[in-house]
């Protein structure tokens, strides 16, 4: 894996990443939106943040060998940065507006790299996860240089010259899973915030056992999301099913039980062995008697129902005989003293799962915490 | 001037915290300290050995000469490294100029640890039992067991408390020592299914991690809106399954619950026992007790509250103070007093050893002689002295802009302050403020983990420092705010003034490449 000698760092830049953001667009997905960005003056954002990654790469770790792909995608903020890349050519160039598919391509071009950053928002992250899928085990990990309007995946960095540090810093090899989700920019300009788990990429495990070292990505410390897992089984009751919702540290549970669950769908489990995977919400109702929910916190709002897992219907709820909240003390803290939040479009079921609940954050470890109605 | 010297000083604009020097015949001194510390490169004591070489102590004249019974002496002399005496003091001086020890700078950033000082008469008097042998006969030791009385007397005051241990070497010991009193309480009631134990967020975590390690599931309360602990997720989180409640108060945000007596009565309600981390105590000696809010017991850090040396995590000392329903589960053995003769016994029911012999004894004579010192209304003024300072110091802090003590509360003796606005404006962190901070010869903690809030920094002042001192404290910190304004990159360089410049940590999180001893490291790391 890395190593500290000829350690190579590949670079990704989605240079239309945060261009709504200024004009106030709550996001730059689609053409359309860049457009109306750039007319209302917006100025692109991400290549200078990029720039500010490699800048504190270079510090953190000088001879590192960096790559890129030619142009705003990545050769200007290096060369900004005043690093003298490598560069892969790729077989389209991309045009000046780029596209999804431009990011897709980079990502596979520098498949080679010993770790990728790229610079973007949560729908780049998306676009990195679509191509790590498609390079399966070869893909590198990968680390967000923040630079989007909505930055809520956990595969990011709390700042660009954070992720550089990190990157620089980074020569232990360890990864750990981080969540990529994004919002409906459709909804979230209607005032909904609606996250939604895409998948998970490997990201570089922070250092979080140094005091204050604030270089690591959202993630978790190695262990942590196994630490809940494990507790989780530990719950587990002959006989009840466990309605596993979506979510990295749910599928950790059916990983602890030695299943393959699905990272984004709902999966029913019961005396270790899957019941029902994937399942939509009519299936759903019919297996929910008697179960015990399973949930993550999704994304950094706070959701625990209603965003994302909406086969999880009020009607389901109503079946349930116990619910397990699971996260990370890290993402709890992310809330900044906001409450969990419930949406399942009912009133009643939202108020009766109102109040304090308890959220599992390790093995033998909980935090008391509270949960509100939209 | 050097290059790098230049360069560490360019931004030498800081406000001045020295008075002015009248008339006096004196150069003028730059605003800020300038600080270089030493580097010496020196080897690791083991690696200066040299076969045969060696000190010699000399006898006490008049001395008897003893020689030792053959069953109590070593087959193999002890694999110790063998060193002249200058090479000893050379060695060990050289060491001490290679950090920011207590006694050297305005140690007032190490919030939580209260670092007061240690007032140097003390360790006269610690010297004289620094020979005594644990297992002497009582009749050889009356008056260290006089001491050992005499000062589970006076903790047992402060705290209101019925009883004293004075046995733990620290006070992440003396918390395990509660558990496992706890525990121990709990089994003999035949309640041993209570398995759970609720702490704050803001307590200090070694009351997780003690609680944990004796077996118990944690159960962790979060702030609410307004800093306090959230007192509707305690009466969620307690029942049947409740051993205990383990708190802080103040908690390490300097914030003093004022509803502490509904948290213990709310405990107690299910059968559960309400336990006092007192290491916070510095600002409400003689002014609260634990006993009076209902406490049924807890621990005082001595080395913190009462002054003796933090010893680099131990040998420290801690004491711990529990009710009369808990006395016969103290760590033994206590000392007894029957009027005319001090004795030592081990409670009928006692958790055991915490710590071989009777603790660390000359902290506790150190203790003894602080507090003798002080006499009652002393006390209260340390802890007045204490939360003034602390609320001096914070003015000055929130007067650097950049910076805010989230939930806008008093505060009792120390502060955990945010640089969120400060970082979000520079890019630069607060560990990196903090390593900056170490080029003017000073240095602060950051907190415990996770950050609830945001770039923190935790400055306690205690009663020892002055006026000048915490401006001088606070003037560094304006000064390296400033800096990282003009110039995020070099204070991000920082350190530039110290014996080592950066490490690496990665080392730090692999557990194979630790080594704690000599031994453990030529066995690792040499073959
Ligand atoms: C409130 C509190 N409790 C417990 C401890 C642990 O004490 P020790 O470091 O002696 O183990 C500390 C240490 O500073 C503390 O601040």
């Amino acid at each position: 894996m890395a190593t500290t000698v000829g350690f190579v760092v590949g670079l990704v830049v989605n240079p239309v990443a945060g261009l709504g953001g200024t004009a106030g667009l709550k996001g730059s997905d689609g053409a359309e939106v860049q457009r109306a960005a750039l007319a209302a003056g917006a100025t692109p954002r991400s290549g200078e943040r990029a720039a500010r990654a490699v800048r504190a790469l270079l510090a953190a770790r000088p001879g590192v060998r960096l790559v890129t792909v030619p142009g705003a995608m990545g050769e200007d903020s290096a060369r900004a940065a005043g690093a003298s890349p490598g560069l892969v050519r790729l077989a389209r160039p991309a045009a000046p507006t780029t596209t999804a598919a431009d990011t897709r391509a980079a990502v596979l071009a520098l498949r080679d790299v010993d770790l990728l950053l790229f610079a973007g928002g949560d729908g780049t992250a998306r676009d990195v996860l679509d191509a790590v899928r498609e390079l399966g085990g070869q893909a590198p990990p990968v680390l967000g240089v923040p630079a989007g309007v909505k930055v809520y995946s956990g595969c990011f960095a709390v700042g660009p010259a954070a992720a550089g540090e990190l990157a620089g810093l980074w020569t232990s090899g360890a990864t750990v899973e981080a969540e990529v989700v994004d919002l409906d920019e459709d909804r979230y300009r209607q005032g909904r915030v609606s996250p939604r788990l895409y998948g998970v990429l490997r990201v570089p495990a922070a250092r979080t056992r140094l005091s204050g070292r604030k270089t690591g990505s959202a993630a978790a410390a190695p262990g942590t999301v196994e630490g809940i897992a494990r507790e989780v089984v530990s719950r587990m009751r002959p006989g009840v099913p466990y309605i596993l919702g979506p979510g990295a540290t749910t599928q950790a549970v059916g990983r602890a039980l030695g299943l393959a669950t699905t990272l984004l769908g709902v999966d029913v489990v019961r005396d270790g062995r899957i019941v029902a995977a994937d399942v939509a919400e009519r299936e759903l109702a019919g297996l929910a008697g008697g179960a015990v929910l399973v949930l993550s916190v999704i994304g950094g709002q706070g959701f625990v129902l209603g965003r994302g897992n909406q086969q999880i219907s009020p009607r389901v709820l109503s079946r349930t005989g116990g619910l397990l909240v699971l996260a990370t003390q890290q993402k709890l803290a992310a809330l900044g003293g906001r409450p969990l939040l419930v949406d399942t479009g009912d009133e009643d079921t939202d108020r009766k799962l109102s109040g304090h609940v308890q959220v599992i954050t390790g093995y033998r470890e909980s935090t008391i915490y509270r949960m509100e109605t939209t | 001037m050097s290059e790098l010297a230049e360069r560490t000083n360019k931004h030498s604009t800081g406000e001045s915290f020295a008075e002015p020097h009248g008339q006096l015949p004196v150069r003028p001194k730059p605003p800020l300290r300038r600080f270089h510390q030493a580097r010496w490169d020196e080897p690791i004591i083991f690696e200066l050995s040299r076969p045969g070489r060696r000190g010699i102590a000399v006898p006490e004249p008049g001395a008897p000469e003893v020689e030792l019974p053959e069953a109590v002496r070593r087959a193999q002399p002890p694999r110790l490294p063998e060193l002249s005496q200058p090479h000893v003091l050379r060695h060990y001086l050289r060491l001490s100029q290679e950090n920011l020890g207590a006694d050297l700078n305005v140690d007032v950033g190490q919030g939580t640890c209260t670092m007061k000082y240690s007032p140097k008469v003390n360790d006269r008097f610690a010297a004289e039992v620094a020979e005594l042998h644990p297992a002497q006969p009582v009749d050889t030791v009356q008056g260290v067991l006089e001491i050992y009385h005499r000062l589970e007397r006076m903790l047992a005051e402060i705290s209101g408390m019925a009883r004293v241990s004075l046995q733990p070497g620290s006070g992440s010991a003396a918390i395990y020592a509660n558990v496992a009193m706890i525990r121990a309480y709990h089994a003999s009631r035949g309640e041993g299914h209570r398995d759970q134990v609720i702490t704050t967020l803001f307590s200090h975590p070694s009351n997780a991690a003690c609680a944990k390690t004796a077996g118990y599931e944690i159960v962790t309360l979060m702030p609410d809106a307004d800093g306090y602990p959230d007192i509707e997720a305690l009466k969620a989180a307690i029942g049947p399954r409740t051993a205990a409640l383990m708190i802080t108060n103040p908690e390490d945000t300097g914030i003093f619950n004022p509803r502490i007596k509904e948290f213990v009565d709310l405990v107690h309600s299910v059968g559960g026992l309400a336990c006092y981390d007192q290491a916070n105590a510095n600002g409400i000696l003689g002014i609260t007790r634990a006993r009076d809010a209902g406490f049924d017991l807890g621990h005082f850090n001595l080395h913190k509250t009462f002054s003796t040396p933090h010893a680099c995590g131990g040998p420290a000392a801690g004491a711990c103070g529990v009710s009369e329903a808990l006395a016969p589960f103290l760590p033994g053995p206590v000392v007894t007093f029957d009027g005319t003769s001090y004795g030592l016994e081990t409670p009928e029911r006692s958790i055991g050893k915490i710590r071989p012999g009777l603790g660390v004894t000359p902290n506790i004579v150190r203790a003894y002689a602080w507090i003798m010192a002080l006499g009652a209304e002393g006390l209260r003024a340390v802890a007045e002295t204490a939360a003034l300072n602390n609320n001096y110091l914070m003015s000055r802090v929130l007067r650097i802009p950049g910076t805010s003590a989230p939930w806008d509360k008093r505060r009792i003796e120390q502060v955990r302050y945010s640089w969120r606005e400060l970082s979000e404006e520079t890019g630069v962190h607060s560990e990196e403020i903090g390593v900056r901070a170490a080029d003017f010869g000073v240095h602060y903690w950051t907190s415990h983990h996770p950050h609830v809030v945001p770039e923190p920094f935790t400055l306690e002042p205690t009663e020892s420092y002055s006026k000048e001192d915490l401006d001088e404290y606070a003037a560094i910190l304006a000064h390296v705010a400033d800096e990282a304004r003009r110039d995020p990159a070099f204070v991000k360089g920082a350190p530039y003034n110290q014996t080592i410049h950066k490490i690496d940590p990665t080392p730090l999180d692999d557990p194979k490449q630790w080594a704690p001893t000599w031994r453990a490291y030529v066995r690792k790391h040499l073959g």
